[in-house]
């Protein structure tokens, strides 16, 4: 067991765990801040990407002591003032279906938009590929990035 | 929308104390008209002018939470913007539950509607008797009754107590698809900001005081069960709280958290009698398949006699393996038993079926077990099981308080239930013009309702009657199932038989084209030239709207003008869960493997109910489909599943998704089932395609194995 500090979503949490524990579990569990996603525990889904000093990492295979003293964001992070682009863009192009990959979906699109506020289809499908969707949603995300990217999209 | 179970839903009710409580009767029910009033209830209005639509099948991402309550509304004249939803437990009043069978639309259009359409008719004689005006002269609309003639209004909510104390009208009006407002319109699903904000709460969510944490250790082969097992290293992991056996074939492990739960079990030492299957392997399976096949079949379809007919023989053999559903949200289940009653929240399609195989597993009553049901990260059949609500209440028993139970990938992808594998005998006999005047088609698999002992009538599995039914009309014509056996665990995973049936019958089809030197999209219109009605055991399938389906894809996807060179087309059309689906793909080869460009897919469903909905299903099932076509595979070794996790099993990404136009049938029709329809046509569509381009036939999926 290791006391770790993090900085989350802006605050500054303070976590007792052994310093292996992968992100993920930290967040899910210890912070219960469980808009981030367990989906394949290998770093195959993207379904658990959170942000940690602004790029996309998967949480599921990222151990806890890695990001300490780092800054990490959730989904509930993202829209620090209200809803963020993206996630205007995921209600207005109708994407979710069951939803569960969404958020890993929106944090991977928010890293993109970032370095890249007006991805091409290539550039889309290249930062995306890594995120999972079993209900097939893949055409609608590629609209709501390019909407959110037109709407100015990073934040 | 809380999770709100039958009793909570009637305690509810009479807190509310003037709320007009509507019911009605699914078609499984029963019970006296006064049952109907409180408990068999699926709409609350109360005094505020807010009305509340029970939502009594599962979520798993096809939309039933707002699709279902637009139904109700509609007939309701209700105010969308204000309607609030429940989603219904396990309960006895709401008839079956089962989420499943693209029925959900198909089986409560009927008493949605009427619902609605009561307590429209309840309110507009309330408002007639308050104002002393006949009922005629009344109108409802937006939450609102109209008197035009005085210009007089009462809200819905106003209207309530008198309502309330009227009798229930056995008979009511019901709209025409011409007036309506609601149903057909692309309204935008109530789950979505939750959704993208990261609170919606799914299964694997759900947190309750005091709550651990628990993986289980299930023995990796087939039916094998625990020997013993030593838990020393386990309770070494900090935060380890228990280990134990649970059933025969498990151990759990109990912590703190998720993580330590996990790395409780990766250190457990547990010995297996791995039993009659260690030697099992996928070429075994197959070749019992094989040897079935020479068995006598069911009759599914029968016309004239195919054996008898005189020409050209063709004939060919197909074959599919097993395949996992493989949902983003891996299996959980949270439960607290407590001495005489276990409370669960179950992500699952069977709240019911989770209910009952509970409280047989911990010695209570069904009545003392209240099932939750969470959001599902996906389902896809297979949350149609309910070994993970089984497990929880185990656990939570074992150990004595609340607990989580969670899967990883791995446990999901090597403990769960497959689509069954298939074998399929196809043979023809053409006429001097080309055009099979007989078929037979021999589907041979085993039935996964009768691998999990309930009843298979007169040899015929019960879900091949939605799913395997004829498309042409031809003279002679024969559909036979003969029915397999395998140790290998099955389940129903979207589409179920249809899949396996469309794929041999449409690419079969395309053979004969081919053999007839035919255009595959003109041969199979001439096949569908003349109008017929082809009856299968309860649907009737019309080939007149099968044609209007295969016709405006062909139209739609341009197939009489020329493609650019490299770029390859291939069609099938396919009927289930009484829906017409036509799919033309559009594929190039790129290092003698495809990538599919583009899809045109179009669906006859009757009334289509959300647009916007209905595009997602389509273009979902043709996703999921095209990942079952190129790779879907689960093979056996020494008695176990050799796939594990999404790189040795893995779904389609990004940069394989064609474009999916989609277009639906306009239709007054009562609709029919769209979540899994577009799923079979897919595979044989691009195999034709393959075909058009390499000349070669795939016969065996999936198609890169």
């Amino acid at each position: 067991m290791a006391d770790i500090t993090l900085r989350v979503n802006g605050s500054e949490k303070q976590v007792s765990v052994s310093s292996e524990t992968p992100l993920l579990w930290v967040l899910r569990d210890t912070l219960e801040l469980t808009g981030t996603k367990f989906g394949c525990g290998a770093g195959l889904c993207g379904a658990c990407t959170v942000h940690v000093d602004g790029n996309a990492i998967r949480s599921c295979s990222t151990p806890v002591s890695q990001v300490a003293g780092k800054s990490v964001i959730t989904i509930e992070g993202l829209g620090a003032n209200g809803l963020h682009a993206l996630q205007q863009a995921w209600i207005a192009e109708e994407v979710p279906q069951c939803g569960y990959c969404q958020t890993g979906q929106i944090m991977s699109a928010a890293a993109l938009l970032v370095k890249t506020p007006n991805p091409t289809d290539d550039q889309i499908t290249q930062a995306m590929n890594g995120n999972l969707c079993r209900c097939g949603t893949y055409e609608r995300i590629r609209k709501a990035i390019h909407r959110a990217a037109d709407n100015g999209g990073a934040r | 929308m809380s999770p709100l179970s039958r009793r909570d839903f009637v305690g509810a009710g009479i807190a509310a104390g003037a709320g007009l409580v509507i019911g009605f009767y699914l078609p499984h029910g029963g019970g006296s008209r006064k049952e109907s009033f409180s408990p068999n209830a699926y709409l609350r209005i109360t005094p505020d002018n807010k009305v509340t639509i029970v939502v009594a099948r599962s979520e798993m991402g096809q939309g039933v939470r707002t699709a279902l309550p637009m139904i109700l509304a509609e007939e309701l004249e209700a105010d969308w913007k204000q309607i609030e939803i429940e989603q219904a437990g396990a309960s006895t009043l709401f008839g079956d539950q089962t989420t499943g069978g693209s029925a959900s639309i198909r089986t409560t259009w009927d008493p949605m509607r009427k619902a609605g359409a009561i307590a429209r008719e309840m309110l507009i004689s309330a408002a007639a008797l308050t104002w002393g005006v006949p009922r005629s002269a009344c109108t409802a609309e937006n939450n609102h009754i109209k008197h035009a003639a005085s210009n007089r209004s009462l809200s819905y909510g106003e209207l309530v107590s008198k309502a309330a104390t009227l009798p229930i009208p056995s008979d009511v009006p019901l709209k025409q698809s011409k007036d309506y407002k609601i149903v057909g319109q692309r309204l935008a699903r109530v789950d979505s900001p939750a959704k993208v904000k990261g609170e919606a709460v799914f299964g694997i969510d759900l947190r309750i005081p005091g709550m651990k944490y628990a993986v289980l250790s299930r023995c990796p082969v087939i039916g094998g069960k625990v020997s013993n097992f030593d838990d020393k290293e386990s309770k070494k992991i900090s935060g380890v709280s228990y280990v134990g056996k649970i059933g025969d074939s498990a151990v759990a492990v109990v912590a703190d958290s998720a993580w330590s739960a996990m790395e409780g079990r990766r250190v457990l030492n547990v010995s297996w009698d791995e039993g009659a299957n260690k030697d099992l392997n996928t070429a075994a399976v197959m070749a019992s398949l094989k040897q079935t096949a020479s068995k006598k079949g069911a009759n599914l379809y029968s016309a004239g006699e195919p054996a008898k007919a005189s020409g050209r023989h063709i004939s060919a053999e197909y074959s599919l393996p097993f395949m996992a559903h493989a949902p983003m949200e891996p299996g959980n289940c949270t439960a607290h038993f407590q001495g005489t009653k276990c409370d669960l929240w179950a992500p699952t399609q069977v709240p019911q079926d989770c209910r009952d195989s509970v409280a047989t597993a911990i010695g209570l009553d069904p009545d003392q077990i209240k099932v939750n049901v969470t959001l599902m990260g996906g389902g896809f059949g297979r949350r149609l099981e309910h070994d993970y609500a089984v497990e929880a209440a185990l656990v939570s028993k074992a150990m004595n308080g609340p607990v989580k139970v969670l899967w990883t990938r791995e446990d999901d992808m090597r403990s769960s239930t497959y689509r069954p594998a298939s074998l399929h005998q196809l043979s023809a006999t053409l006429d001097g013009s080309g055009l099979p005047i007989g078929l037979a088609h021999r589907i041979i698999a085993p039935s996964i309702s009768g691998q999990k002992g309930q009843p298979v009538p007169n040899g015929v599995d019960p879900d091949l009657p939605d799913e395997a039914g004829p498309v042409y009309a031809i003279p002679n014509y024969l559909i036979e199932y003969v029915q397999a056996e395998t140790p290998v665990p099955l389940g129903w995973m979207r589409s179920v038989y249809a899949l396996q049936a469309a794929f041999a019958l449409e690419s079969f089809i395309d053979e004969l084209a081919v053999a007839a030197g035919k255009d595959p999209l003109k041969y199979r219109l001439q096949l569908l030239a003349k109008d017929q009605d082809l009856s299968y055991f309860t649907t009737t399938w019309h080939t007149a709207r099968m044609r209007g389906v295969l016709q405006l894809a062909a139209e739609k996807a341009g197939w009489d003008k020329p493609l650019p060179a490299g770029r390859y087309r291939g069609v099938a059309c396919f009927g289930c869960f009484a829906s017409y689906m036509a799919e033309v793909v559009e594929i190039s080869m790129e290092n003698d493997q495809p990538r599919v460009h583009r899809v045109v897919a179009v669906v006859d469903c009757g009334q289509v109910v959300n647009p916007s909905i209905l595009e997602q299903q389509i273009q979902g099932g043709i996703v999921y489909g095209l990942a079952n076509a190129l790779r879907a595979k689960i093979t056996i070794e020494k008695g176990r599943v050799v796939q594990g996790n999404f790189d040795d099993y893995a779904p389609l990404r990004m940069d394989e998704t064609p474009a999916v136009e989609v277009y639906a049938m306009p239709s007054a029709e009562p609709p029919t089932g769209i979540g899994e329809p577009s799923v079979p046509p897919i595979a044989p569509a691009l195999c034709n395609a393959i075909y058009t381009a390499t000349k070669k036939r795939i016969r065996a999926l999936p198609i890169l194995s």
